[in-house]
């Protein structure tokens, strides 16, 4: 089975943001794979053990994007393809990420898609669903559990807390929820042998595409932080004066009533 | 001159660090009560590959070199020192004899299995009699046809308990004291191995030490690791290849301590602010940096000359003793900034001054190090 994962690389979460000229400060911040596409990651080597086959993990990014493909292939993925936009585009939006990686998938045999439901980051979800629909394949996305048979796939996917079960068939594109696996640790022999593993890099260039092609189509307007959290209210009093004056409050401060 | 640990260290390195926090350091409090190192964890750690650092590759290990055995040990020291020390007693004295010292067919036989954790090893020197004096040994082994018949006992076994591989010290030829000492391979299968009783210790909870009866134990000879005779100086390579190892191990834990205190004395708050900005309290801080970077920049360069192939007898020794005494100190002042609940056993930082206290003595006692030095500048002096 031709099995790819698409894989971001995002801030750790650990990283406090901070935004600096309008832009996110990415200076020095430590990054990882996004938690979403490592269940991605996960499922994929998983299929290949049971169903034989090659795992490709492909990521849009930049240089610093191979540490996080290495990772992938210390996991247990065969290839790595970084298609390297850090010369030639100056933004992106979904659009953008969406049209290098059709271009890409023109020219691949596909099986399966997985990718993570969201990235942590912009969380826009919407890479996923729009390749598929360039790609035109069927997509099913929050997948938490996934069995191949044959060309039959059976899944169940998360609805807000409730499961959807569905059958549908490769060629397949799925994003990936939280429940689905648990990822495992790139093991220190696995890193080891990542290192001989082939990572592909390309430009847009090397699959015909220039700057006009996948220029953003929106435009982020501002950026800024949320207001920071204040300190909460100790009410004081007897208890039915407490309840009478946190329910006004409710209703008159928080609006939640 | 370049500071800076290669990329692929420095991968291997993170992968730890995060496996270290994720999955060992929640359970660290738990180790501690149970006195016991959950099998998860250890099964965890035999898929990560911990127990395969100084194996070479070809033998299914990882091939590093000293640096990278020690940025991997500095990682290991910032958990519970129990978890620590299963791992490093095994990388360590447990495996490096054979790796060191052995034949291809004991190499073949042994470190596959070493590699994978299924096979765990441990060091048997140490006896009532012989501690720091090691050539004192009264456990012989008498040969009989193809087999050397061993009969004696050993104490103070670090993985005793878990350990199926033990590197032993016996006593082959009685009249030529250190020079009559042969190390066998012992399997804790062999007819007339027992297990004695489990040590109670101060610290180091999780990690069982025990003691080893040997009675009319039958060793195939293909079992004597390297030159028979040649045990004493065996003992001795052994043990010195582990000091860096053992410097890096402390590095970590003082590190993890200081990480503790800064985050306790930020949020700490006595006479009307938190106690970072109370000057008494900032100059231990101070203090543990320094002790920290001065101990860091040490084990790094024993490390690293030792890949260069240089003798380091004598800095290794020095990392081991200045690992050793740089722990105790951060420890201690790393109690005395948590205060009283730094004594407490509901938090970690008692535990690691009970545990920094064996740094001290184990792999050879701080006096025996300073003797080395000695030794060395006595050598280096007299041309």
């Amino acid at each position: 089975m031709n099995i790819y994962v698409l894989m971001k690389k995002t801030f750790d979460t650990e990283e406090k943001i901070q935004i600096n000229g309008g832009v996110i400060e990415d200076e020095g911040a430590e990054y990882i794979i996004n938690p979403y596409d490592e269940y991605a990651i996960e499922e994929a080597i998983k299929i290949r053990d049971e169903h034989g086959g090659e795992v490709t993990v492909v990521t849009v990014g930049d240089e610093e994007s191979e540490k996080q493909l290495r990772t992938a292939l210390a996991m247990g993925a065969d290839k790595a393809v970084l298609i390297n936009t850090e010369e030639d585009l100056e933004e992106g939006d979904q659009y953008t990420t969406v049209r290098v990686l059709e271009a890409y998938f023109a020219d691949q045999e596909v099986d399966i898609i997985l990718a993570g439901n969201v990235a942590i980051d912009e969380a826009s979800g919407q890479v996923g669903p729009r390749l598929a629909d360039r790609l035109d394949i069927p997509y099913v996305t929050t997948i938490t559990e996934l069995n191949i048979d044959g060309d039959t796939v059976n899944i169940v996917r998360d609805v807000e807390g409730d499961e959807e079960k569905i059958e549908t068939s490769l060629p397949l594109l799925v994003t990936c929820q939280q429940g689905l696996n648990e990822p495992r640790y790139p093991s220190l022999p696995g890193i080891m042998k990542a290192k001989k593993k082939p990572l592909e890099e390309l430009e847009i260039d090397d699959l015909d595409l220039d700057e006009d092609d996948v220029e953003a189509k929106t435009e982020t307007v501002k950026v800024f932080l949320p207001p920071e959290k204040e300190a909460g209210k100790v009410l004081e009093g007897e208890t039915d004066e407490q309840v009478k004056e946190l329910v006004s409050l409710l209703k008159s401060e928080a609006k939640v009533l | 001159m370049d500071f800076n640990l290669s990329e692929d260290i420095e991968f291997l390195r993170s992968n730890v660090r995060k496996f270290v926090k994720e999955e060992v350091e929640p359970l660290a409090m738990k180790i501690e009560e149970d006195n016991e190192i959950p099998k998860e964890i250890v099964e965890a750690s035999k898929d990560m590959g911990l127990f395969s650092l100084s194996i070479p590759e070809e033998y299914g290990g990882l091939g590093l070199d000293m640096v990278g055995k020690c940025a991997i040990y500095e990682e290991l020291g910032k958990t519970h020192n129990g978890f620590t020390t299963l791992i490093g007693a095994h990388t360590g004295i447990g495996t490096v004899g054979i790796v060191e010292l052995g034949t291809e067919e004991q190499k073949q036989k042994y470190l596959p299995k070493m590699a994978t954790g299924e096979y765990i090893g441990a060091f048997a020197l140490t006896e009532p009699s012989a501690g720091s004096n090691a050539a004192n040994l009264k456990t012989t082994a008498v040969k009989k046809g193809d087999k050397y018949i061993l009969n004696g006992s050993k104490h103070y076994i670090t993985n005793a308990v878990d350990g199926q591989v033990f590197t032993v010290m016996a006593v082959t030829d009685p009249d030529k004291g250190a020079k009559g000492i042969t190390s066998f391979i012992v399997e804790k299968d062999f007819p007339g191995f027992q297990l004695g009783s489990v040590e109670e210790k101060m610290g180091l909870r999780g990690s069982h030490s025990a003691e080893l009866f040997f009675e009319d134990m039958e060793v195939p000879e293909e079992n004597v690791l390297g030159e028979v005779n040649r045990g004493y100086v065996n003992a001795l390579k052994i043990l010195a290849n582990g000091r860096a190892g053992l410097a890096a191990r402390n590095l970590g834990s003082c590190e993890k301590l200081l990480e503790h205190c800064l985050e306790y004395a930020n949020e700490r708050q006595q006479f009307g602010k938190p106690i970072i900005e109370i000057q008494a309290v900032q100059h231990m801080l101070s203090e543990m940096t320094m002790l920290i970077e001065t101990l860091r920049s040490l084990t790094y360069r024993v490390a690293w000359m030792t890949d260069q192939g240089k003798r380091v007898v004598k800095e290794a020794a020095i990392a081991k003793l200045y690992g050793s005494e740089v722990y105790n100190k951060v420890a201690d002042l790393a109690v005395q900034i948590h205060g009283g609940i730094g004594y407490m056993k509901d938090y970690p930082i008692e535990r690691y001054f009970r545990d920094a206290r064996i740094t001290k003595i184990y792999e050879g006692t701080s006096e025996i190090q300073r003797n080395i030095i000695a030794n060395e500048l006595v050598r280096e002096t007299r041309k």
